[in-house]
């Protein structure tokens, strides 16, 4: 197996856990903080790491999410890149994919209400130059993200002592 | 039925246990063993098994050989299809090649295998040299074969490796057979590949059999180097003893197996079959799951305890407590000479004053007084918290 890169260990590190400590990352790795610092700099301006983000268990209580499936008409040139970018400056898209399949883009669109993401892919997703058609599916329970699962499997205890 | 009750009842002038199992030592801190289980909110580095739960794959695996209903025993030797597995990981990991009909056995953990391993070769009087400190069935395994075990102790100067001079001044005509562990429970000592020609050559020089428990092989933080069976002159006298407890974090399923030549295997399982008949079969699926698709996730554990190493090794050294970097296994060894107790003082004052449990050295032989093991496979918040505990107790007695 081929050996990671000290760069791809500190990306495993911070996916894990972005509020992991300079110190414990260059403790780690058997570098001094100043090297793991400059490191994680680097990545920023990079930009291979675009920000850090809290994962929260189920805020759909207070926010309605739903994953929206778009047909778009590619244009000459940009393909289907214009399009999505212009999509993704509205706020309410927190992320977004082009994929393979009857639909073009994957969209996640948040709101405070069902009838404020009704009323966003009504009035301004669907009406955007390049749409073709939508298709939106409310989310009602996360159980799994980025890797972590949020219902936690029951921990047995270990032996407090084994040779 | 009445008989023997009236037996129970009278005294016998003859004794009920073997002499030689009535003189085998219980583990020599099994008080200390209660006093950590007595106590609530403990922070233990004293646990010898992953704190990671099996790959899921391994347990689905496992499952679906349920619903399957392979609920039967499998051949002696252990189901083929696994033995092909192992001789195939084998021969991919070492160069070794090992037919999987007649030199591969399936047993029930490592010490399974040892001690079949050690029965099947072991004469009245024979004598066995193990390095010591060590794991603690090594020399009762001898014992209990009527064989002599012959300690041969390593130094931290030498990173606890084995050193040839050592084996010769306690190698007599009556040697049959030296026992091996590296990576080393408790030391986390490991040998390189000169350091195995060295041993090798001098089993070759002595005409010696060779056991070599490398059930911590995986959890190697050196470059891989050969098992010491594939060097010249050694696979016929040496059994390899691996299994997925520690590299897979599947300790519950009691899995391992050895390799090696022919004859060997073949005496081994004649007592497997009449003691054990076969190692379980659930256990068995999800080996087979484990060597075929878990490679991933064993690297991911082993570089996980990899960075837990460079931390707890850089917080006891930094506390004036010496530990050499471990070339693998998961357990540090640092020397607490400086804070003149002994291990079990140390162990039982740092439990009773601040709720950390460590392993006294002294458990894992005479040569382990003066050190304690601390093991890794622990999360890391509770290794930091270990740490600091720790520098408390030490700041407390003056000695930091």
């Amino acid at each position: 197996m081929a050996q990671k890169t000290q760069q791809e260990r500190i990306l495993a590190l911070l996916k894990r856990n972005a509020r992991i400590s300079t110190q414990e990352i260059a403790d780690r790795l058997n570098l001094t903080p100043a090297k793991a610092e400059a490191a994680i700099k680097k990545l920023e301006e990079e930009g291979i790491v675009r920000g850090y983000t809290a994962l929260i268990a189920n805020d759909t209580e207070t926010i309605t999410r739903a994953i929206i499936e778009v047909q778009i008409q590619p244009e000459r040139d940009t393909g289907f890149d214009k399009v999505a970018q212009q999509i993704c400056k509205f706020d309410e898209v927190v992320s977004a994919y082009l994929i393979s399949g009857r639909y073009d883009l994957h969209l996640e669109v948040v709101g405070k209400s069902l009838q404020e993401v009704a009323h966003f892919v009504a009035s301004k997703l669907s009406t955007q130059p390049g749409v073709k058609s939508c298709s939106t599916l409310f989310l009602l329970k996360k159980y799994k993200e980025s890797g972590i699962e949020l219902e936690k499997e029951e921990k047995y205890e270990r032996l407090k002592i084994s040779l | 039925m009445s008989v023997s009750r009236s037996r129970c009842k009278t005294p016998s002038p003859r004794p009920r246990v073997a002499p030689h199992i009535a003189v085998l030592p219980k583990s020599g801190i099994r008080d200390f063993f209660e006093l950590v289980n007595t106590m609530e909110g403990v922070i233990s580095l004293g646990i010898g098994e992953p704190d990671f739960v099996a790959p899921w794959k391994i347990r689905e695996a496992t499952i679906y050989s349920l619903q399957r209903g392979f609920t039967h025993y499998t051949s002696n030797l252990g189901d083929l299809k696994l033995r092909k597995a192992i001789c195939r990981y084998f021969q991919n990991r070492f160069g070794g090649i090992y037919s999987p009909e007649t030199e591969c056995i399936v047993t029930v953990g490592v010490s399974e295998g040892l001690d079949i391993a050690i029965r099947a070769v072991t004469s009245p009087g024979d004598e066995v040299l193990y390095h010591e400190p060590c794991y603690v069935s090594y020399a009762p395994a001898v014992s209990m074969s009527h064989g002599v075990p012959v300690p041969v102790l390593t130094k931290a100067e030498n990173d606890f490796v084995v050193q040839v001079e050592d084996l010769e001044k306690a190698v007599t005509p009556k040697t049959k057979l030296l026992l091996l562990n590296y990576p080393n429970n408790p030391t986390g000592a490991g040998m390189t590949l000169e350091d195995k020609k060295k041993i090798a050559d001098f089993a070759i020089r002595h005409d010696l059999l060779v056991f070599s428990d490398e059930i911590y092989d995986e959890l190697s933080y050196i470059p891989r180097s050969p098992s010491i069976a594939t060097l010249p002159g050694m696979r016929e006298r040496t059994v390899v003893f691996n299994g997925f407890s520690k590299a897979y974090a599947m300790t519950g399923f009691r899995i391992a197996y050895a390799v090696g030549p022919h004859d060997l295997v073949d005496a081994m399982m004649k007592i497997h079959q009449y003691s054990m008949l076969c190692a379980p079969g659930l256990s068995q699926f999800g080996a087979i799951e484990a060597l075929n698709s878990c490679d991933e996730e064993r690297e991911a554990m082993r570089e996980e305890y990899e960075q837990r190493r460079n931390v707890i090794v850089k917080g006891f050294n930094s506390m004036g407590l010496h530990c050499f970097l471990p070339r693998g296994a998961f357990y540090v060894f640092p020397c607490i000479q400086s804070t003149g107790m002994s291990s079990m003082e140390f162990a039982t004052q740092l439990l009773q004053e601040e709720k950390v449990a460590v392993i006294p050295g002294s458990a894992f032989g005479a040569s382990g007084e003066g050190f304690v093991r601390c093991s890794y496979a622990t999360a890391m918040e509770e290794i930091q918290e270990a740490l600091v505990r720790l520098r408390r107790f030490l700041k407390k007695k003056g000695l930091h």
